[in-house]
């Protein structure tokens, strides 16, 4: 046996490839003039110790989730969906079609409306660049980049030209009508003496999140489809003889990845916002791709991930607000978790398999 | 069109497709190589910054240049040890280092220059002053010729014609000497080249090292030259728009100046004349921003040519034992 031990791979690869971006970011933070110990505590105070900065968190978690997903079942096809941008973007334009144009009665329906739109958007935007990949071996990951421009350039022009209201200068739709509103978890668990949550946007989506990545487990570990996805994404070759079509896989884990991350939507513009605006996703979808690896593409590693996101981005905005370090301090912090968990891998792994070998001589 | 509309279109064609080119040429380096670089638009983004911020402080845009240039290739090294050394997935490797570039250039432009993110607008010596060419004056009167010749192959910021005589260079370089052919044959089949007792790792850092070399004069061009100033997010997604045209020149010189030319163009047109009125339609101005990555998902879609990317493209090499 030349491998280490399978905890070691699960957890110490990731934590020490962790603690090396932590490092790193809190040497960033030296250099720009302010202390990291300082700095950290203030994102500590003002994301995790009131109810509404928990509740801000966990808004911002409730995004992280969807596209952590989504990257993550393309991961288990061996695919990189890049592609999550865009697919929240249409999913987004889809929860809004749904929200203007059909009176819904109630809330709980226009969240299973919402749902099934934003999954059939997003879903649909995946579609083209699976089948691509699938049918005709153009790279995945060049099309969703591609698919990702094209998206932001048809939702500038549905905003624009026709969903815009008469005589508005922002490039937003009108405002949702009052029964697509979903329950905030101020509204939910606040008592008649104690508000909690106050103002923060987190809303019922977030069980829905948390509802996905229980689906997704199931999904990957306990069905036949989820059985084959993983076998094409270990080898193609071996799921072709094994009688697994390549361009149904493909498909489907690519329909099933842009789906989820159309659902973000349901958060941030049907949850949040309440109406349809430029820019959405704010970055969500490529947030994903850091959570899905470091998550390992597990879904609680995922909810795990997608929790440390959160706090870094809730914390990162108001540590902007509290001292001037500019918010972009969390996608400097992104990148290294991404270079490191994901590029870099080899780089914690080669020493620590080493040290293993050397233990386990010793003892033998 | 007449002429003098025409004219001022075609001059911010060149332009604009000057930082196109150049970081199209340093993908081509790397890709043919076989290390595929999704990380053209950090680069240059980088290389923007930091050009921009020691021209300001130097007075003189040459050092800005080579701080640019030295910046892009810190990024360089990093994806080539996460890639070649460290045998990581280059395309995740890339990514992480476009939001590198998109956080560190906000964040110490906000600790230097604290003005939200920009660089002061660079004056005189800081910025790159325009070339005219050699009786330019004189000829603009002659009919037709005069002005395309004055007003649109004159007066462009050397690093202009520094990028469209690196389309022939590079040609030579990949075609006609010897480490051209080695690059190609390290992208295609690494074994080989192993074989025949030539560095596969040393002929990808080489590749890697000149793609930096290329992405800094490209985010150069566009803080100094193309603009005065560098500003948050300044490259705007070329550096994508320049993976794209790489594709649809299916890693080839002269077609990549054939495509640099013609998303520069569509940029141009774009800037311009916002909707575009056809008589009978409107072309609204999104389609136009759109279109470069329509025409590539086209291409790659093998509807019209294939394109064939390098075949150990995307590949760690390891060393057989």
């Amino acid at each position: 046996m030349d491998k280490m031990p399978a905890w070691a791979d699960a957890v110490l690869v990731p934590l020490i490839s962790i603690l090396l971006a932590a490092l790193i970011s809190a040497l960033v933070i030296l250099a720009i003039g302010h202390n990291p110990v300082e700095a950290f505590s203030i994102m500590v105070k003002e994301s995790l110790t009131s109810s509404r900065g928990i509740g801000n968190t966990l808004y911002y978690t409730t995004n992280f989730i969807f596209t952590g997903l989504a990257v993550a079942v393309a991961f288990h096809a061996r695919m990189f969906n890049i592609g999550g941008e865009g697919q929240v973007l249409l999913g987004g334009l889809g929860v809004a079609l749904v929200c203007l144009y059909v009176p819904w009665p109630h809330w709980t329906l226009a969240l299973v409306g919402a749902t099934v739109a934003a999954g059939v958007f997003g879903a649909a935007w995946a579609l083209i660049p699976a089948y691509l990949q699938a049918k005709r071996g153009s790279h995945i990951v060049i099309t969703t980049i591609m698919f990702n421009f094209i998206a932001a350039a048809v939702l500038n022009y549905v905003l624009v030209n026709m969903l815009r209201p008469r005589g508005a200068m922002e490039p937003a739709s009108g405002p949702f009508p009052e029964p697509t509103h979903l329950p905030t978890f101020q509204e939910m668990f606040s008592t008649a003496d104690t508000v909690l949550f106050r103002s923060a946007p987190v809303n019922v989506s977030f069980f829905l999140a948390v509802l996905a990545c229980f689906a997704v487990w199931l999904l990957i570990w306990r069905t036949r489809l989820g059985y084959q996805i993983r076998a094409f994404g270990h080898s193609e070759s071996a799921a072709r003889y094994a009688g697994i079509s390549p361009v149904r896989i493909t498909v489907i884990a690519m329909l099933i990845s842009g789906g989820l991350a159309g659902m973000m939507a349901l958060n941030a513009t049907m949850g949040e916002a309440e109406r349809l605006v430029l820019n959405a996703s704010e970055g969500a979808g490529f947030i994903g791709i850091a959570v899905a690896l470091m998550g390992r593409s597990h879904p609680f590693g995922i909810f795990m991930a997608a929790l440390l996101f959160g706090f870094l981005y809730q914390g990162g905005l108001e540590l902007a607000f509290w001292t001037g370090i500019p918010q972009q301090l969390i996608t400097v912090i992104q990148a290294l978790v991404i270079l490191f968990t994901g590029a870099l891998d080899n780089m914690v792994r080669m020493p620590l398999e080493k040290l293993f070998l050397a233990l386990r001589k010793g003892k033998a | 069109m007449d002429l003098a509309t025409l004219i001022p279109v075609l001059e911010s064609t060149i332009r604009l497709s000057t930082p196109l080119l150049l970081a199209c040429l340093a993908g081509l380096f790397s890709e043919r190589a076989g290390i595929f670089d999704i990380g053209l638009e950090g680069k240059m983004l980088i290389a923007a910054f930091f050009s921009a911020a020691v021209a300001y402080s130097s007075g003189n845009v040459w050092i800005g240049l080579l701080a640019g240039i030295a910046a892009s290739l810190t990024l360089s090294a990093i994806h080539g040890l996460a890639s070649i050394t460290f045998r990581g997935n280059q395309l995740i490797s890339g990514v992480a280092l476009n939001f590198l570039a998109s956080g560190l250039t906000v964040l110490i432009s906000q600790n230097w220059f604290r003005q939200g993110g920009k660089t002061p607008t660079l004056t005189d010596g800081a910025r790159l002053s325009e070339w005219h060419l050699p009786f330019a004056d004189s000829l603009r009167d002659v009919p037709v010729l005069g002005p395309i010749y004055s007003d649109l192959l004159s007066g462009h910021a050397p690093l202009v014609y520094l990028a469209f005589a690196l389309v022939p260079a590079t040609w030579w370089v990949l075609f006609r000497t010897r480490f051209g052919l080695r690059l190609r044959a390290v992208g295609e089949a690494p074994e080989a080249v192993d074989t025949a007792g030539v560095s596969v790792v040393g002929l990808r850092f080489a590749a890697v090292a000149i793609c930096g070399i290329l992405c800094g004069i490209a985010g150069a061009y566009m803080a100094t030259g193309l603009q005065p100033f560098f500003g948050k997010e300044m490259t705007a997604g070329r550096g994508y728009i320049a993976l794209a045209a790489l594709i649809f020149s299916k890693w080839r010189p002269w077609y990549a100046l054939g495509a640099c030319l013609l998303f520069g163009f569509l940029q141009a047109v774009a800037l311009r004349f916002q909707n575009i009125d056809l008589g009978a339609f409107t072309v609204p101005v999104q389609v136009m921003d759109a279109l470069p990555y329509i025409l590539t998902v086209v291409i790659l879609a093998g509807f019209v040519g294939k394109a064939i990317p390098p075949r150990a493209g995307g590949e760690p090499y390891v060393k057989e034992r």
